[in-house]
Protein backbone atom coordinates (compact mmCIF):
# COMPACT_ATOMS: atom_id res chain seq x y z
CA UNK A 1 0.00 0.00 0.00
CA UNK A 2 1.26 3.52 -1.33
CA UNK A 3 2.01 6.06 1.97
CA UNK A 4 3.75 9.22 1.95
CA UNK A 5 6.10 10.17 4.43
CA UNK A 6 5.86 13.58 6.82
CA UNK A 7 9.20 13.73 7.66
CA UNK A 8 11.62 16.38 6.22
CA UNK A 9 15.06 15.13 5.21
CA UNK A 10 16.43 18.45 6.33
CA UNK A 11 15.23 17.28 9.76
CA UNK A 12 16.83 13.96 9.22
CA UNK A 13 19.21 13.99 12.26
CA UNK A 14 21.17 11.36 10.61
CA UNK A 15 21.69 10.65 6.93
CA UNK A 16 24.33 8.23 5.50
CA UNK A 17 25.00 6.83 1.62
CA UNK A 18 25.88 3.51 1.73
CA UNK A 19 27.29 2.78 -2.13
CA UNK A 20 26.57 -0.57 -3.74
CA UNK A 21 27.87 -3.49 -2.37
CA UNK A 22 28.88 -1.90 1.11
CA UNK A 23 27.43 -3.13 4.25
CA UNK A 24 26.06 -0.89 7.14
CA UNK A 25 25.53 -1.76 10.53
CA UNK A 26 24.12 1.09 13.32
CA UNK A 27 21.81 0.93 16.39
CA UNK A 28 17.94 2.51 15.92
CA UNK A 29 16.71 3.36 19.29
CA UNK A 30 13.40 3.11 19.95
CA UNK A 31 10.77 5.12 18.19
CA UNK A 32 12.90 6.43 16.01
CA UNK A 33 12.28 6.35 12.07
CA UNK A 34 14.85 5.02 9.51
CA UNK A 35 14.04 5.90 5.67
CA UNK A 36 15.71 3.82 2.87
CA UNK A 37 16.11 6.31 0.05
CA UNK A 38 16.50 4.30 -3.87
CA UNK A 39 18.43 6.95 -4.67
CA UNK A 40 18.61 5.63 -8.60
CA UNK A 41 16.29 3.05 -8.42
CA UNK A 42 15.71 -0.98 -8.46
CA UNK A 43 18.56 -1.04 -6.31
CA UNK A 44 17.85 -4.40 -3.72
CA UNK A 45 18.62 -3.46 0.27
CA UNK A 46 19.28 -7.03 2.09
CA UNK A 47 17.96 -5.93 5.79
CA UNK A 48 18.49 -7.85 9.35
CA UNK A 49 17.23 -6.66 12.50
CA UNK A 50 18.09 -7.79 15.67
CA UNK A 51 17.10 -6.71 19.20
CA UNK A 52 20.10 -4.54 20.21
CA UNK A 53 19.97 -5.62 23.96
CA UNK A 54 20.06 -9.48 23.17
CA UNK A 55 20.54 -10.25 19.41
CA UNK A 56 19.38 -14.29 19.70
CA UNK A 57 15.56 -12.15 19.68
CA UNK A 58 16.14 -11.35 15.37
CA UNK A 59 13.93 -10.72 12.56
CA UNK A 60 11.84 -13.65 11.58
CA UNK A 61 10.38 -13.54 8.02
CA UNK A 62 8.01 -16.56 8.11
CA UNK A 63 6.53 -14.68 11.66
CA UNK A 64 6.33 -11.47 9.94
CA UNK A 65 4.59 -12.98 7.02
CA UNK A 66 2.21 -15.59 8.95
CA UNK A 67 0.98 -12.46 11.29
CA UNK A 68 0.15 -10.40 8.42
CA UNK A 69 -1.29 -13.62 6.61
CA UNK A 70 0.62 -12.02 3.76
CA UNK A 71 4.10 -12.54 2.14
CA UNK A 72 4.74 -8.76 0.58
CA UNK A 73 5.71 -6.05 2.73
CA UNK A 74 4.56 -2.84 2.36
CA UNK A 75 3.33 0.40 4.83
CA UNK A 76 1.45 -1.26 7.74
CA UNK A 77 3.43 -4.08 7.49
CA UNK A 78 4.79 -5.00 11.61
CA UNK A 79 8.34 -6.84 11.29
CA UNK A 80 7.78 -9.50 14.07
CA UNK A 81 10.89 -11.15 15.99
CA UNK A 82 11.51 -14.87 16.44
CA UNK A 83 10.23 -14.29 19.95
CA UNK A 84 6.95 -13.11 18.17
CA UNK A 85 7.37 -9.34 19.21
CA UNK A 86 6.95 -6.58 16.83
CA UNK A 87 10.89 -5.14 16.34
CA UNK A 88 9.30 -2.19 13.39
CA UNK A 89 6.31 -1.16 11.84
CA UNK A 90 6.76 0.30 8.14
CA UNK A 91 5.37 3.60 8.34
CA UNK A 92 5.74 4.82 4.68
CA UNK A 93 6.20 3.25 1.52
CA UNK A 94 6.06 4.72 -2.08
CA UNK A 95 7.75 1.54 -3.80
CA UNK A 96 4.55 -0.65 -2.87
CA UNK A 97 6.14 -4.01 -1.87
CA UNK A 98 9.05 -5.42 -0.54
CA UNK A 99 10.32 -9.08 -0.36
CA UNK A 100 11.23 -11.34 2.35
CA UNK A 101 11.53 -15.06 1.15
CA UNK A 102 14.52 -14.36 -1.50
CA UNK A 103 17.28 -14.69 1.07
CA UNK A 104 20.45 -12.83 0.85
CA UNK A 105 23.32 -13.60 -2.07
CA UNK A 106 26.37 -15.85 -0.83
CA UNK A 107 29.47 -16.90 -2.38
CA UNK A 108 28.12 -20.44 -2.19
CA UNK A 109 24.62 -19.99 -3.51
CA UNK A 110 25.71 -18.05 -6.58
CA UNK A 111 27.96 -20.77 -7.75
CA UNK A 112 24.30 -23.39 -7.62
CA UNK A 113 22.01 -20.51 -8.90
CA UNK A 114 24.63 -19.09 -11.90
CA UNK A 115 27.79 -20.94 -12.31
CA UNK A 116 30.49 -22.50 -10.38
CA UNK A 117 32.93 -19.87 -11.45
CA UNK A 118 30.81 -17.38 -9.57
CA UNK A 119 32.37 -18.45 -6.31
CA UNK A 120 34.99 -15.49 -6.90
CA UNK A 121 31.53 -12.47 -7.13
CA UNK A 122 31.01 -10.13 -4.61
CA UNK A 123 28.10 -10.90 -2.09
CA UNK A 124 26.07 -9.72 0.75
CA UNK A 125 26.83 -12.48 2.92
CA UNK A 126 30.37 -11.32 2.42
CA UNK A 127 29.39 -8.14 4.02
CA UNK A 128 27.38 -9.31 6.62
CA UNK A 129 30.10 -11.51 7.91
CA UNK A 130 32.74 -8.59 7.60
CA UNK A 131 30.18 -6.15 9.10
CA UNK A 132 29.46 -8.73 12.02
CA UNK A 133 33.19 -9.87 12.53
CA UNK A 134 34.78 -5.84 12.80
CA UNK A 135 31.38 -4.97 14.95
CA UNK A 136 33.00 -6.45 18.54
CA UNK A 137 29.33 -7.88 18.79
CA UNK A 138 30.42 -11.21 19.23
CA UNK A 139 28.47 -11.58 16.31
CA UNK A 140 28.99 -13.99 12.76
CA UNK A 141 27.74 -16.62 10.59
CA UNK A 142 25.02 -17.96 13.09
CA UNK A 143 23.64 -14.83 13.27
CA UNK A 144 22.71 -14.55 9.62
CA UNK A 145 19.18 -15.72 9.44
CA UNK A 146 16.15 -14.79 7.19
CA UNK A 147 16.36 -10.69 6.35
CA UNK A 148 14.25 -8.56 4.26
CA UNK A 149 15.08 -7.38 0.68
CA UNK A 150 13.99 -3.95 -0.21
CA UNK A 151 12.55 -3.02 -3.32
CA UNK A 152 13.25 -6.63 -4.45
CA UNK A 153 10.33 -8.46 -6.48
CA UNK A 154 9.83 -11.88 -6.06
CA UNK A 155 6.47 -12.96 -7.27
CA UNK A 156 5.27 -16.44 -6.04
CA UNK A 157 2.18 -18.02 -8.24
CA UNK A 158 -0.80 -20.13 -6.76
CA UNK A 159 0.34 -23.16 -8.14
CA UNK A 160 3.90 -22.51 -6.61
CA UNK A 161 5.84 -20.67 -8.80
CA UNK A 162 8.63 -18.49 -7.53
CA UNK A 163 11.01 -15.91 -9.61
CA UNK A 164 13.23 -13.02 -9.55
CA UNK A 165 11.42 -10.42 -11.53
CA UNK A 166 12.62 -6.85 -12.74
CA UNK A 167 12.34 -4.21 -9.63
CA UNK A 168 9.10 -2.22 -9.12
CA UNK A 169 11.21 0.72 -7.48
CA UNK A 170 12.62 3.96 -9.09
CA UNK A 171 15.00 6.95 -8.70
CA UNK A 172 13.46 8.31 -5.42
CA UNK A 173 11.26 5.83 -3.89
CA UNK A 174 11.45 5.30 -0.19
CA UNK A 175 10.43 3.19 2.82
CA UNK A 176 10.14 3.86 6.58
CA UNK A 177 10.16 2.39 9.30
CA UNK A 178 9.82 2.98 13.24
CA UNK A 179 11.72 1.20 15.65
CA UNK A 180 9.30 -0.50 18.57
CA UNK A 181 12.36 -1.55 20.19
CA UNK A 182 16.06 -1.17 20.14
CA UNK A 183 17.02 -2.46 17.13
CA UNK A 184 20.05 -3.23 15.79
CA UNK A 185 20.24 -2.89 11.48
CA UNK A 186 22.34 -5.00 9.53
CA UNK A 187 22.38 -4.14 5.95
CA UNK A 188 24.15 -4.86 2.59
CA UNK A 189 23.52 -3.02 -0.18
CA UNK A 190 23.19 -5.97 -2.61
CA UNK A 191 26.51 -6.60 -5.46
CA UNK A 192 24.64 -8.93 -7.09
CA UNK A 193 24.93 -8.71 -10.88
CA UNK A 194 23.24 -12.01 -12.16
CA UNK A 195 19.74 -11.67 -11.70
CA UNK A 196 17.24 -8.23 -12.41
CA UNK A 197 17.05 -7.69 -8.59
CA UNK A 198 19.43 -4.48 -8.97
CA UNK A 199 18.79 -4.07 -12.57
CA UNK A 200 22.34 -5.80 -13.63
CA UNK A 201 23.53 -2.21 -12.31
CA UNK A 202 23.89 -2.01 -8.48
CA UNK A 203 23.55 1.16 -7.00
CA UNK A 204 23.84 3.39 -3.87
CA UNK A 205 21.20 3.60 -1.42
CA UNK A 206 20.61 7.01 1.15
CA UNK A 207 19.68 6.26 4.90
CA UNK A 208 17.90 8.85 7.23
CA UNK A 209 16.99 8.81 10.75
CA UNK A 210 14.60 10.96 12.44
CA UNK A 211 14.05 10.82 16.21
CA UNK A 212 10.75 10.14 17.59
CA UNK B 1 2.99 -47.67 -3.44
CA UNK B 2 5.79 -49.47 -5.60
CA UNK B 3 8.66 -46.93 -4.96
CA UNK B 4 8.46 -48.66 -1.24
CA UNK B 5 10.01 -51.64 -3.00
CA UNK B 6 12.93 -50.16 -4.18
CA UNK B 7 14.17 -49.29 -0.64
CA UNK B 8 15.89 -52.01 0.90
CA UNK B 9 15.17 -53.33 4.43
CA UNK B 10 14.45 -50.70 7.22
CA UNK B 11 17.67 -50.29 9.10
CA UNK B 12 15.74 -48.57 12.40
CA UNK B 13 12.34 -47.30 13.03
CA UNK B 14 10.17 -45.55 15.42
CA UNK B 15 6.68 -43.72 15.78
CA UNK B 16 6.46 -40.36 16.89
CA UNK B 17 2.93 -39.02 18.45
CA UNK B 18 1.60 -35.66 17.83
CA UNK B 19 3.60 -32.82 19.91
CA UNK B 20 6.97 -34.65 20.52
CA UNK B 21 10.33 -34.14 18.72
CA UNK B 22 12.61 -36.35 17.43
CA UNK B 23 16.63 -35.75 16.21
CA UNK B 24 18.54 -38.07 14.24
CA UNK B 25 21.94 -37.84 12.21
CA UNK B 26 21.14 -39.17 8.93
CA UNK B 27 24.27 -40.28 7.07
CA UNK B 28 24.98 -39.84 3.25
CA UNK B 29 23.82 -42.67 1.54
CA UNK B 30 20.94 -43.40 3.56
CA UNK B 31 17.15 -42.77 3.29
CA UNK B 32 15.13 -40.97 6.03
CA UNK B 33 10.98 -42.21 5.30
CA UNK B 34 8.44 -40.01 7.37
CA UNK B 35 4.61 -41.13 6.66
CA UNK B 36 1.76 -39.35 7.88
CA UNK B 37 -0.13 -42.42 9.42
CA UNK B 38 -3.26 -40.58 10.27
CA UNK B 39 -3.72 -37.77 7.70
CA UNK B 40 -3.50 -34.59 8.23
CA UNK B 41 0.28 -34.79 10.12
CA UNK B 42 2.70 -31.64 10.14
CA UNK B 43 5.96 -32.56 10.57
CA UNK B 44 7.97 -29.37 11.23
CA UNK B 45 11.69 -29.68 10.11
CA UNK B 46 15.26 -28.29 10.25
CA UNK B 47 18.42 -29.76 8.92
CA UNK B 48 22.37 -29.29 9.71
CA UNK B 49 25.38 -30.44 8.20
CA UNK B 50 26.29 -32.84 11.43
CA UNK B 51 30.62 -32.10 10.85
CA UNK B 52 29.63 -28.24 10.99
CA UNK B 53 25.91 -27.34 12.36
CA UNK B 54 26.72 -23.59 11.55
CA UNK B 55 25.94 -25.39 8.04
CA UNK B 56 22.31 -25.47 7.55
CA UNK B 57 18.81 -25.51 5.92
CA UNK B 58 18.08 -22.52 4.01
CA UNK B 59 14.78 -21.96 3.11
CA UNK B 60 15.31 -18.82 0.56
CA UNK B 61 18.56 -20.95 -1.40
CA UNK B 62 16.28 -24.17 -1.35
CA UNK B 63 13.42 -22.20 -3.47
CA UNK B 64 15.35 -19.70 -5.54
CA UNK B 65 17.60 -22.12 -6.87
CA UNK B 66 14.36 -24.00 -8.06
CA UNK B 67 12.01 -21.44 -9.34
CA UNK B 68 9.50 -23.04 -6.32
CA UNK B 69 7.37 -21.55 -3.41
CA UNK B 70 7.41 -24.98 -2.30
CA UNK B 71 8.58 -28.64 -1.70
CA UNK B 72 7.49 -31.97 -4.11
CA UNK B 73 9.43 -34.46 -5.41
CA UNK B 74 12.82 -33.87 -7.35
CA UNK B 75 13.52 -31.35 -4.65
CA UNK B 76 16.09 -31.11 -3.06
CA UNK B 77 16.90 -29.25 0.84
CA UNK B 78 19.66 -26.67 0.45
CA UNK B 79 22.02 -25.64 3.20
CA UNK B 80 23.12 -22.08 3.18
CA UNK B 81 26.94 -23.38 1.36
CA UNK B 82 25.27 -24.04 -1.88
CA UNK B 83 25.61 -28.28 -1.03
CA UNK B 84 22.56 -30.58 -0.64
CA UNK B 85 21.46 -31.86 3.16
CA UNK B 86 18.33 -33.73 1.55
CA UNK B 87 16.78 -35.02 -1.91
CA UNK B 88 13.22 -35.69 -2.21
CA UNK B 89 13.41 -38.83 -3.43
CA UNK B 90 9.71 -39.56 -3.75
CA UNK B 91 6.97 -38.05 -2.12
CA UNK B 92 2.84 -38.67 -1.95
CA UNK B 93 1.24 -35.50 -1.44
CA UNK B 94 2.35 -33.04 -3.94
CA UNK B 95 3.07 -29.65 -1.74
CA UNK B 96 5.12 -29.39 1.35
CA UNK B 97 5.46 -26.24 3.17
CA UNK B 98 8.53 -23.84 3.97
CA UNK B 99 7.63 -20.52 3.97
CA UNK B 100 5.39 -20.73 7.27
CA UNK B 101 7.25 -21.69 10.63
CA UNK B 102 6.07 -23.02 13.78
CA UNK B 103 3.78 -21.68 16.51
CA UNK B 104 5.07 -19.99 19.71
CA UNK B 105 4.01 -20.60 23.10
CA UNK B 106 1.41 -17.67 22.83
CA UNK B 107 0.29 -18.69 19.72
CA UNK B 108 -1.05 -22.32 21.11
CA UNK B 109 -1.98 -20.17 24.36
CA UNK B 110 -4.27 -17.96 22.02
CA UNK B 111 -5.66 -21.01 19.71
CA UNK B 112 -6.00 -24.01 21.95
CA UNK B 113 -6.20 -22.53 25.41
CA UNK B 114 -4.25 -22.57 28.70
CA UNK B 115 -3.47 -26.52 29.49
CA UNK B 116 -0.15 -26.63 31.42
CA UNK B 117 1.64 -29.80 33.05
CA UNK B 118 0.26 -29.09 36.34
CA UNK B 119 -3.15 -29.93 35.53
CA UNK B 120 -2.60 -32.09 32.85
CA UNK B 121 1.04 -34.14 32.79
CA UNK B 122 1.61 -35.30 29.94
CA UNK B 123 -1.24 -33.85 27.69
CA UNK B 124 -0.03 -30.55 28.11
CA UNK B 125 0.33 -28.25 25.32
CA UNK B 126 3.56 -28.33 23.58
CA UNK B 127 4.57 -25.61 20.66
CA UNK B 128 6.90 -26.34 17.66
CA UNK B 129 9.50 -23.35 18.47
CA UNK B 130 9.82 -25.10 22.44
CA UNK B 131 10.33 -28.07 20.50
CA UNK B 132 12.82 -27.25 18.41
CA UNK B 133 14.64 -25.39 21.21
CA UNK B 134 14.53 -28.89 23.42
CA UNK B 135 15.53 -31.20 20.91
CA UNK B 136 18.76 -28.45 19.36
CA UNK B 137 19.68 -27.93 22.77
CA UNK B 138 20.99 -31.88 22.96
CA UNK B 139 23.58 -30.64 20.37
CA UNK B 140 24.43 -27.54 21.82
CA UNK B 141 22.68 -25.51 19.20
CA UNK B 142 19.65 -22.74 20.52
CA UNK B 143 18.12 -19.68 19.52
CA UNK B 144 20.07 -18.93 16.96
CA UNK B 145 20.16 -21.78 15.21
CA UNK B 146 16.34 -21.64 14.12
CA UNK B 147 15.53 -21.06 10.77
CA UNK B 148 13.11 -21.17 8.49
CA UNK B 149 11.86 -24.88 8.78
CA UNK B 150 10.33 -27.25 6.82
CA UNK B 151 6.65 -28.15 7.19
CA UNK B 152 6.12 -31.66 5.81
CA UNK B 153 2.80 -32.73 4.95
CA UNK B 154 1.25 -29.39 5.08
CA UNK B 155 0.13 -26.74 1.72
CA UNK B 156 -0.02 -23.43 2.16
CA UNK B 157 -0.21 -21.67 -1.53
CA UNK B 158 0.09 -17.80 -2.34
CA UNK B 159 -2.58 -15.82 -3.99
CA UNK B 160 -2.04 -12.90 -6.42
CA UNK B 161 -2.39 -10.28 -3.92
CA UNK B 162 0.20 -12.72 -1.95
CA UNK B 163 -2.39 -14.10 0.83
CA UNK B 164 -1.13 -17.30 2.30
CA UNK B 165 -3.77 -20.18 2.06
CA UNK B 166 -3.37 -23.00 4.11
CA UNK B 167 -5.11 -26.21 2.54
CA UNK B 168 -7.16 -28.43 4.62
CA UNK B 169 -7.54 -32.03 4.17
CA UNK B 170 -3.91 -31.87 2.38
CA UNK B 171 -2.40 -35.17 3.56
CA UNK B 172 -3.90 -38.50 3.19
CA UNK B 173 -3.30 -41.27 6.15
CA UNK B 174 -0.59 -43.61 4.39
CA UNK B 175 1.54 -40.24 2.59
CA UNK B 176 5.01 -40.61 3.12
CA UNK B 177 7.87 -38.41 2.12
CA UNK B 178 11.45 -40.28 1.47
CA UNK B 179 14.36 -37.74 2.35
CA UNK B 180 18.36 -38.98 1.34
CA UNK B 181 20.74 -37.85 3.08
CA UNK B 182 23.19 -36.37 0.90
CA UNK B 183 25.66 -35.11 3.74
CA UNK B 184 25.63 -36.69 7.46
CA UNK B 185 22.87 -34.42 8.40
CA UNK B 186 21.59 -33.52 11.45
CA UNK B 187 17.67 -33.53 11.39
CA UNK B 188 15.41 -32.28 14.03
CA UNK B 189 11.61 -32.34 13.86
CA UNK B 190 8.57 -32.34 15.97
CA UNK B 191 4.86 -32.70 15.23
CA UNK B 192 2.95 -29.79 16.34
CA UNK B 193 0.33 -28.49 14.49
CA UNK B 194 1.09 -26.16 11.74
CA UNK B 195 0.31 -22.50 12.87
CA UNK B 196 -1.92 -21.49 9.83
CA UNK B 197 -3.68 -25.06 10.45
CA UNK B 198 -7.90 -23.24 10.94
CA UNK B 199 -8.91 -26.63 12.86
CA UNK B 200 -9.32 -25.04 16.63
CA UNK B 201 -8.97 -28.03 18.33
CA UNK B 202 -5.66 -29.35 19.69
CA UNK B 203 -5.40 -32.84 17.30
CA UNK B 204 -1.55 -32.87 16.73
CA UNK B 205 -1.08 -35.98 14.76
CA UNK B 206 1.20 -39.21 15.19
CA UNK B 207 4.23 -40.04 12.17
CA UNK B 208 6.27 -43.20 11.76
CA UNK B 209 10.02 -42.79 11.08
CA UNK B 210 11.92 -45.41 9.00
CA UNK B 211 15.51 -45.52 7.79
CA UNK B 212 16.83 -47.37 4.73
CA UNK B 213 20.53 -47.76 3.54
CA UNK B 214 20.23 -45.80 -0.08
CA UNK B 215 23.81 -45.79 -1.38
CA UNK B 216 25.38 -44.02 -3.86
CA UNK B 217 23.17 -41.23 -5.99
CA UNK B 218 23.64 -42.15 -9.78
CA UNK B 219 24.69 -39.40 -12.70
CA UNK B 220 20.68 -39.80 -14.24
CA UNK B 221 19.23 -39.05 -10.78
CA UNK B 222 16.31 -37.66 -10.69
CA UNK B 223 16.98 -34.79 -8.17
CA UNK B 224 20.25 -34.06 -9.26
CA UNK B 225 18.86 -33.56 -12.63
CA UNK B 226 15.95 -31.68 -11.63
CA UNK B 227 17.36 -28.33 -12.98
CA UNK B 228 20.72 -27.35 -13.88
CA UNK B 229 21.18 -25.44 -10.38
CA UNK B 230 21.05 -28.86 -8.52
CA UNK B 231 23.64 -30.19 -11.11
CA UNK B 232 25.57 -27.73 -9.45
CA UNK B 233 24.71 -28.09 -6.17
CA UNK B 234 25.25 -31.75 -6.22
CA UNK B 235 29.12 -31.37 -7.44
CA UNK B 236 29.17 -29.05 -4.85
CA UNK B 237 28.43 -31.81 -2.41
CA UNK B 238 30.59 -34.10 -4.08
CA UNK B 239 33.60 -31.66 -3.61
CA UNK B 240 32.76 -31.66 -0.13
CA UNK B 241 33.66 -35.51 0.14
CA UNK B 242 35.76 -35.91 -2.15
CA UNK B 243 33.50 -38.28 -4.13
CA UNK B 244 32.90 -37.49 -7.69
CA UNK B 245 29.84 -39.62 -9.29
CA UNK B 246 31.63 -41.55 -12.37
Amino acid sequence: MLKLSSLKAEQAHTRHTIAAGEPWLYTLKKGQTLRILDLEGNQAVDTIFYNAHDPSERYSATDTIRHQNNIYLTSGSQLLSTEGNVMLTITADTCGRHDTLGGACAAESNTVRYALEKINMHNCRDNYLIALAESGLEMGKRDITSNINFYMNVPVTPEGGLTFEDGISDAGKYVELQAEMDVLVLVSNCPQLNNPCNAYNPTPVEMLIWDA
Amino acid sequence: MTTQATLAPSVYQTSIIGARSWSFIIHRGYTLRITDIAGAANCSLLAYNNDEKLERYNMADTLKAQHTAMLTKGNVLYSDMGRVLFSITEETCGWHDTISGVNNAKLVREKYGSKPYQDNFNSFHRNGRELFLIELGKYGLGKKDIVPNVNLFSKVYVNAEGGMNFVTQHSQAGSFIDLRAEMNTLVVLNTCQHPLDPNPSWEPKPVDIAIFHSGDVSKDDRCRNHCPENQRGFINTENYYCQHVA
